[in-house]
């Protein structure tokens, strides 16, 4: 974005020269952004049995665009120490990281309202800090300690929060949950709308289309949400999937086809589909088409089927976060400084977090046998042999 | 009641390395690996019977999630290997449906812990159809995977489905330990004309253990229902299948170090369950250990303890048999909490202990 000046302020401190070339006006304020508000384009959704899309335009404020920006910034910060913790070895067994699906989430997040719910597979640490857990919270359940969302007995596929109801490791398993959920919201009548989240590996179980249908002939507000992010472990969308146009895969059930790989394309989406939900028109499905970056999990290098050529094409061309950038500084909603205090801001925050993570210990022993039951009604929970009784306890205070 | 049996101090105890451990003849020679073990076996059936065929996730073009399909795609192309989309339900019962019409399916699981999706076709389809229809649909097809815990993947990938396949009835059940069991009980699966469910492991895919000359051959096949004797002994009789030979064995190596001789049985069938080579070994030990990585409740040790109890056997032994097992909870995720779930060497030691040294009935009050 050489086009602008960042900071001018700054740069030119205690200097006379001015830099005639720039087409942008500054102000005094040049290190804040200069418009309020601007108008984006969005690549045309495709629509499945709908009659009429979400907006094809959406105006994004600066204030928005920070705090979007923030959040894309910190779900791919969690991701790169959540990958070096693997490599030390510090985080054990599956690790999946979300990299390049940042805007599948924030945008969603952003469009979300308190109300609302969400269930998602095992690629879940960005989505657990979306709704609300803390960096440290995340971190600390993938290295297994105390101060994890978790207490260190879920790990890395088991996270939870606030209207937040996991990280499911059963491939698919996500999917009638999050249409029970949605089922509560009707019946508590609290109008809200339960996000189902699966991939593209998912979009082939069979309880999928079991949920559909049940969805639809009971009208949830539940959107199913399918993340193509192009490959299901090793196998590509096209050997899995007999048709990959996933949007369309609920046959009565209407779909929409967005570009997962921008934010504000994802955000208006939602923002469409909450709208259809709460209408009381019954469910939808959604296909963002996004990209992983890393293997499927920290195991898997994720090079055998696909070429490096390819990762490094979406990087440098469909970026989530590279390219919103570009999007809001050349609009002039934000500058290149205020963003770079972000990425400092949100290093600190993750690396901190990270130091912490490691640090922490682990949950006494005695929470091995703690909360398998809400309401245990035996004396003892048994250990590894008749000598070795385990007492239940309610780690969780019980309401 | 008295021991009829009374620990003997050894001197000289060899140790050999865990890793090591001779499972066979002295003359054993190459050693191999599980995995490839159970490479050997499909390969060689596959070139033995047209019928045989492999579908699972990702069994084909990468090689298999663990790498034990390595090289067959490429050997013997898409007809043969198939790899499935995520699809438990329907490949499990597509793959039945083959059997039913003759094929000889090895339906792939990538690990037992998403055959619970599919469960419905292993029972009701593959075990239940050869007595449904009165031995007129005969159901050849080998289900197979890693079972039981790995390490560090928590409560949804971690469980042993032993005693849920073994008790049901139609279906066979294997559960090898060394790489010599991996080879002949997985030839002698495929060449099953029932269902059989074989359970391996994911931590043992890659251990080494010596192959006989016997066992390097394209005719080995291992007996099914037939235990084998580990480790002879004539203190304490410990029982065991799978990943928990190995925490019995290197239990066996420690008690043997206080004078301490076990009887090591590996199981490698659970379905048929050897009890006969159970008993045998309880007539010369009277003491009963069983040691498995499942829960406890109607676990194998159970099964096992009940069938003591209902022979002769029972009044052989000299104290109470005591099943070693999971711990019965969940699986945790953190490091210090899994350890704390799994049955360790020592923990068996310690039963075996406290079963010889009589203390039960401190237990009991406990
Ligand atoms: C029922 C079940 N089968 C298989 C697996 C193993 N597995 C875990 S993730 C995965 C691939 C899923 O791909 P996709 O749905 O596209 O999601 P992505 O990993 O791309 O986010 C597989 C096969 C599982 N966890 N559960
Ligand atoms: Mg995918």
């Amino acid at each position: 974005m050489s086009k602008l000046i960042p900071n001018a302020a700054k740069f030119f401190a205690g200097s006379t020269i001015t830099k005639t070339a720039a087409p942008v006006v500054t102000t005094s304020t040049s290190k804040y952004s200069t418009k309020s508000e601007a108008t984006f384009e969005i690549k045309p959704y495709k629509l499945h049995k709908l009659e009429k899309g979400p907006a094809t335009s959406a105006t994004l404020t600066s204030e928005d665009a920070l705090k979007i920006y923030e959040k894309l910034a910190v779900l791919r910060r969690i991701e790169t120490a959540s990958g070096n913790l693997y490599k030390e070895k510090i985080i054990r067994g599956f690790c999946h990281l979300y990299s390049g699906q940042e805007a599948v989430a924030v945008g969603m997040r952003a469009a979300m309202r308190d109300v609302d719910t969400v269930i998602t597979a095992y690629r879940c640490h960005g989505w657990t800090h979306l709704m609300g857990v803390s960096v440290l919270g995340v971190l600390s359940e993938l290295t297994g300690r105390r101060t994890g969302c978790s207490r260190g007995k879920g790990g890395s596929m088991h996270l939870y929060g606030r209207n937040f109801y996991g990280g499911n490791g059963i491939v698919g398993a996500q999917a009638p949950l999050g249409a029970g959920v949605a089922l509560a919201h009707k019946y508590r009548g609290d109008g809200g709308v339960t996000f189902t989240l699966y991939g593209d590996g998912a979009a082939n179980q069979g309880q999928l289309f079991e949920a559909y249908n049940m969805a639809k002939l009971w009208d949830l507000p539940c959107v199913f949400v399918c993340e193509n992010n192009g490959y299901g472990m090793g196998t590509s969308v096209d050997r899995s999937s007999a048709s990959t146009d996933y949007y369309s895969r609920g046959d009565y059930v209407p779909g929409i086809w967005v570009d997962g790989m921008d934010v504000i394309a994802t955000r208006e989406a939602t923002r469409y589909a909450i709208d259809y939900c709460t209408s009381g028109k019954g469910p939808l499905v959604m296909e963002m088409e996004t990209y992983r970056y890393s293997g499927h999990s920290m195991s898997d290098p994720g090079t055998s089927y696909r070429t490096r050529d390819e990762v490094q094409e979406v990087r440098q061309t469909r970026d989530p976060i590279t390219s919103f950038k570009e999007k809001i500084i050349s609009r002039e909603l934000v500058t290149p400084d205020q963003l770079k205090e972000i990425d400092t801001k949100v290093r600190k925050e993750v690396d901190e977090a990270t130091k912490q993570a490691k640090t922490e210990p682990e949950v006494g022993t005695e929470e091995l046998s703690g909360d398998v039951y809400y309401n245990n009604l035996e004396p003892y929970i048994r250990g590894l042999h008749p000598d070795a009784p385990l007492q239940h306890c309610e780690v969780v205070a019980r309401n | 009641m008295a021991l009829k049996s009374t620990p003997v101090v050894f001197g000289l105890m060899t140790r050999l390395s865990r890793r090591s451990f001779s499972t066979s003849k002295a003359l054993a020679s190459k050693p191999m690996t599980v995995r490839d073990a159970l490479n050997q076996a499909l390969d060689e059936e596959m070139a033995r019977d047209e019928r045989v065929f492999l579908l699972g996730e990702e069994v084909a073009q990468y090689d298999g999630a663990y790498k034990v399909s390595r090289g067959l795609w490429k050997k013997y192309g898409d007809k043969r290997v198939i790899d499935t989309p995520i699809t438990e339900a329907g490949f499990a019962g597509i793959a039945v449906g083959a059997a039913f019409a003759g094929l000889r399916p090895i339906c792939e699981f990538m690990t037992f812990n998403f055959s619970m999706q599919a469960i419905d076709h292993v029972i009701n389809s593959a075990a239940k159809t050869f007595y449904m229809s009165a031995g007129t649909v005969p159901v050849p097809i080998v289900f197979r995977g890693p079972n039981g815990a790995a390490s560090g993947v928590a409560a949804q990938h971690s469980q042993c489905f032993g005693a849920w396949y073994s008790h049901c009835p139609g279906l066979k059940v294997l559960m090898p330990y060394s790489s010599e069991d991996a080879k002949g009980l997985l030839k002698a699966a495929i060449r099953d004309p029932d269902p059989v469910v074989v359970l391996e492991d994911e931590i043992m895919y890659g251990v080494q253990f010596p192959m006989s000359d016997e066992a390097l051959s394209n005719d080995f096949v291992i007996p099914i229902g037939k235990a084998k004797i580990e480790r002879p002994g004539q203190h304490i009789t410990l029982v065991c299948a799978g990943k928990a030979t190995d925490t019995a064995l290197q239990a066996a190596n420690e008690l043997a170090g206080n004078g301490i001789e076990c009887e090591v049985i590996n199981l490698r069938s659970l379905r048929p369950l050897d009890f006969e080579t159970i008993a045998q070994s309880v007539a010369k030990t009277h003491h009963l250990v069983t040691v498995e990585q499942g829960w406890p409740q109607s676990g194998i040790g159970a099964e096992i303890c009940a069938r003591v109890m209902e022979s002769p056997a029972f009044f052989e032994l000299d104290a109470p048999a005591w099943r070693v097992t999971g711990a019965d909870v969940p699986m945790p995720y953190a490091r210090g909490l899994e350890a704390l779930a799994l049955p360790r060497p020592a923990d068996v030691a310690a039963a075996a202990r406290a079963v010889l040294g009589n203390r039960i009935s401190q237990a009991a009050q406990q």
